[in-house]
């Protein structure tokens, strides 16, 4: 309202000494006041190579400075999968879904799982740790998060290794669901883009959730399926707890995680069903919400940062 | 010039909020109270008959730019100078698509690049080889360009011997050489540039400006913001100066140039307004003043110089920066420089004399400091002087223009406590 306003009386004071008429349609781009941007997706395709190359660099300088390199990929997620077996597979005592080893049953989940929580968290500094070129270059801002997205995508196939020689350790072959993997691995970059972006722009507001984040991917693994399976959940909540079934699948991970196990482990095929559509939902509307809000953000970046 | 428009800014204003919140980046405690707030202020506003919503308390604005209007055609290079904080960076990230412009809206046409920085987005723990892909992308150029590019930008750097070796080892010349023959290199029809000027020896700088040349008179449009106004002079054909955020003057270089130092001279007199001075303050600069009239280029220079103390904190340094009528720093003086040089706490009037270097006659300005770890005062304009004399002044040249190693001083200072003149 208070713009066109202010802009013609500005106008009034001082008439624009133009000394050549031209056409709006003369120039390839207008500069203007909070106006969306037209050609955002196309400029954000011209910038291609800027994405790769960044998600490169973060790539080659992790694996340049670290003396162990690619084997950090491996390690975290590794001990993680021996720490979370003993705990509730052999001191819980909780159960396995089917006939799977529960290392392969917990791996299954923690792939997914570590995947998202090292995109978060990469993502939700990658602005602040960029912000050298945000202040002085112009580019797409969301190169830059996704970019991380795309580098924890990297550790996450370094990780496949891991499960392949697992899977061989415990003679348990894969079945044809394997091939669905890939449709599934899409669906946790999707939660793990659409969070990103929110905590991205986020952080740039209000710093404040530079703590929050580690918060969120801690206390995320003990409400996503990680530890456990989700059967686990559905039978201690019952028929007339159902309802709160519900409420634990708006966490997009319960879909993407199980997901990953019925590709990996087999089993019943569950996904179709009303709570875990919901969480399959929740993931796009993260993801829609994500980018909304990043773009609505992303032109102050330079004056907050 | 009949090239047609290929820049067009119209009404084009930006503001930005000052003060503890700075955008809303303050934390989200703000932003909860915030929000917990606003629906208290908005009734408080509708209570008193006002439309708007109020605006939060301590929130301060400030207009970068306002209404900044003007064309750029094919081909001109356009030097647009002003003071620190008078608008030309802010004009230049608005024109790069790095910060949004409040009001009015910017028409480009044809392939922009900016050059805001050399060097942007080089990472220390990369090579050579890598950096330039690297910084090429960051800059805008397609890979298959770097690559096509890659051997011509490498022996402008000459570097060649080091394309493998992380940047982080190299010296800091090769450094900048390399970062500056990448941005060398880009081909965009309309090249946004900031200071780059500034970095590397006077050799290297010599070197960017024959490139800056080269690319000017061929036929490309720039935009060039530099405190180097010999070198604006000598690049550019027009000109825009921007005072406070406004245009004050545009049109042929010269005329601009013109206005621009016409206004050092007739300038109101420098006011003491301790009110809107950065620092701790808790000692505050009230006066600054020639102690020798005329002022000769033979004789030490001698400053009067009054403190009055605000707070009961402690020691402090004084420092005094000289600059020309170019706003190009020529030299400074500063207690720090000397042993036992700290200032006692306290009101006090000080004496100094400079003895050397010598002034050529020209008109110069004073910008003083109080200082102790961080900034307890700051004037930016405490003094002007003319220098009279008979010392001959050459003519402008750019190697004398700008010289960057530090001017040391050599000085005096005599203190005694108390204000003269019952400031």
């Amino acid at each position: 309202m208070g713009l066109p306003l202010s802009r013609h009386l500005s106008r009034m004071h001082s008439p624009p000494t133009f000394t050549q008429p031209v056409e709006d349609e003369d120039f390839d781009l207008w500069i203007e006041a909070g106006h969306v941007e037209k050609h955002y997706w196309l400029d954000l395709w011209r910038y291609r190579e800027l994405f790769f190359i960044l998600a490169w660099r973060d790539v080659t300088v992790r694996y340049k400075q670290t003396v162990a390199g690619a084997s950090w990929a491996l390690l975290q997620p590794f001990l993680s999968m021996l720490i979370m077996t003993v705990i509730f597979g052999r001191v819980a005592g909780l159960p396995s879904m089917g006939n799977a080893p529960y290392a392969i049953m917990v791996f299954a989940a923690l792939l997914p799982w570590q995947f998202f929580s090292n995109a978060l968290t990469s993502s939700g500094q990658s602005v602040v740790t960029n912000r050298d070129m945000i202040s002085k270059v112009y580019f797409p801002r969301i190169i830059v998060p996704a970019g991380s997205v795309l580098v924890s995508l990297v550790d996450f196939l370094v990780s496949l290794v891991i499960l392949a020689a697992m899977m061989f350790w415990f003679r348990f072959p894969p079945a044809w669901n394997l091939a669905a993997l890939p449709l599934f691995m899409l669906m946790a970059t999707i939660s793990a883009l659409g969070a990103g972006l929110m905590l991205t722009a986020l952080t740039v507001q209000y710093r404040d959730f530079r703590f929050l984040i580690p918060f969120i991917t801690q206390f995320g693994m003990f409400v996503s399926p990680v530890g456990y399976s989700s059967e686990v959940i559905r039978d201690k909540l019952g028929a007339d707890m159902a309802w709160l079934f519900y409420v634990y699948c708006l966490n997009p991970l319960v879909f993407v995680i199980e997901g990953f196990r019925w590709s990996i482990l087999g089993g019943e095929f569950r996904l179709l069903e009303p709570p875990m559509l919901l969480s399959f939902a929740v993931s796009f509307l993260l993801l829609a919400g994500g980018i909304a809000y990043f773009r609505k953000t992303e032109r102050s970046f330079a004056d907050v940062i | 010039m009949d090239g047609d428009v290929v820049i067009r800014v119209e009404g084009l204003s930006k503001k930005y909020i000052l003060g503890q919140r700075a955008g809303s980046a303050g934390g989200l405690r703000h932003a909860i109270e915030d929000a917990i707030a606003a629906p208290f202020r908005w009734a408080k506003g509708v209570a008193s008959g006002e439309k708007a919503p109020r605006p939060r308390p301590e929130d301060k604005e400030f207009w970068a730019l306002q209404d900044v209007t003007f064309d750029v055609r094919r081909g001109e290079v356009v030097g647009i100078i002003g003071r620190n904080g008078a608008g030309k960076s802010t004009l230049l990230k608005v024109l790069s698509r790095i910060t949004d412009p409040t009001v009015g809206r910017i028409g480009l046409k044809g392939r922009v690049a900016s050059l805001l920085e050399v060097g942007t987005g080089f990472h220390p723990e990369l090579s050579g080889r890598e950096n330039v892909f690297l910084n090429g992308a960051v800059l805008g150029m397609r890979q298959a360009e770097v690559r096509q590019k890659f051997d011509e930008i490498v022996a402008f750097a000459g570097v060649e011997n080091f394309l493998d070796t992380p940047v982080k080892r190299y010296s800091s010349g090769m450094y900048v050489r390399l970062a500056f023959a990448v941005a060398a290199h880009l081909e965009p029809e309309i090249l946004i540039v900031d200071e780059v000027l500034a970095v590397g020896d006077s050799e290297f700088q010599k070197k960017c400006l024959g490139k800056m040349e080269e690319i000017s008179t061929g036929g490309r449009t720039v935009l060039f913001v530099s405190h180097n106004l010999p070198a604006v002079g000598l690049l550019c054909s027009r000109g825009i100066y921007l005072k406070a955020g406004r245009v004050e003057s545009r049109g042929e270089i010269s005329g601009v140039l013109a206005r621009y130092r016409e206004d050092f001279s007739t300038d109101n007199k420098p006011v003491f307004d301790a009110g809107h001075r950065r620092g701790s303050g808790s000692h505050r600069i009230v006066h600054v003043e020639i102690a020798q009239k005329p002022v000769s280029a033979r004789e030490p220079l001698r400053l009067r110089i009054q403190i009055r103390q605000i707070r009961d904190e402690g020691p402090f340094h004084l420092a005094l920066h000289f600059r020309d009528e170019w706003d190009t720093e020529i030299f400074s003086v500063d207690t720090a420089y000397l042993e036992k040089g700290i200032l006692p706490p306290g009101d006090q009037t000080l004496e100094i004399a400079i003895g050397s270097p010598w002034l050529f006659p020209n008109r110069y300005r004073v910008e003083a400091f109080l200082h102790l770890g961080g900034i307890i005062d700051h004037w930016p304009d405490a003094c002007r002087f003319e220098v009279d004399g008979d010392v001959a002044k050459r003519g402008y040249s750019l190697d004398s223009a700008k010289n960057r190693a530090q001017t040391l001083a050599s000085f005096q200072v005599t203190g005694r406590p108390g204000l003269a003149h019952g400031i």
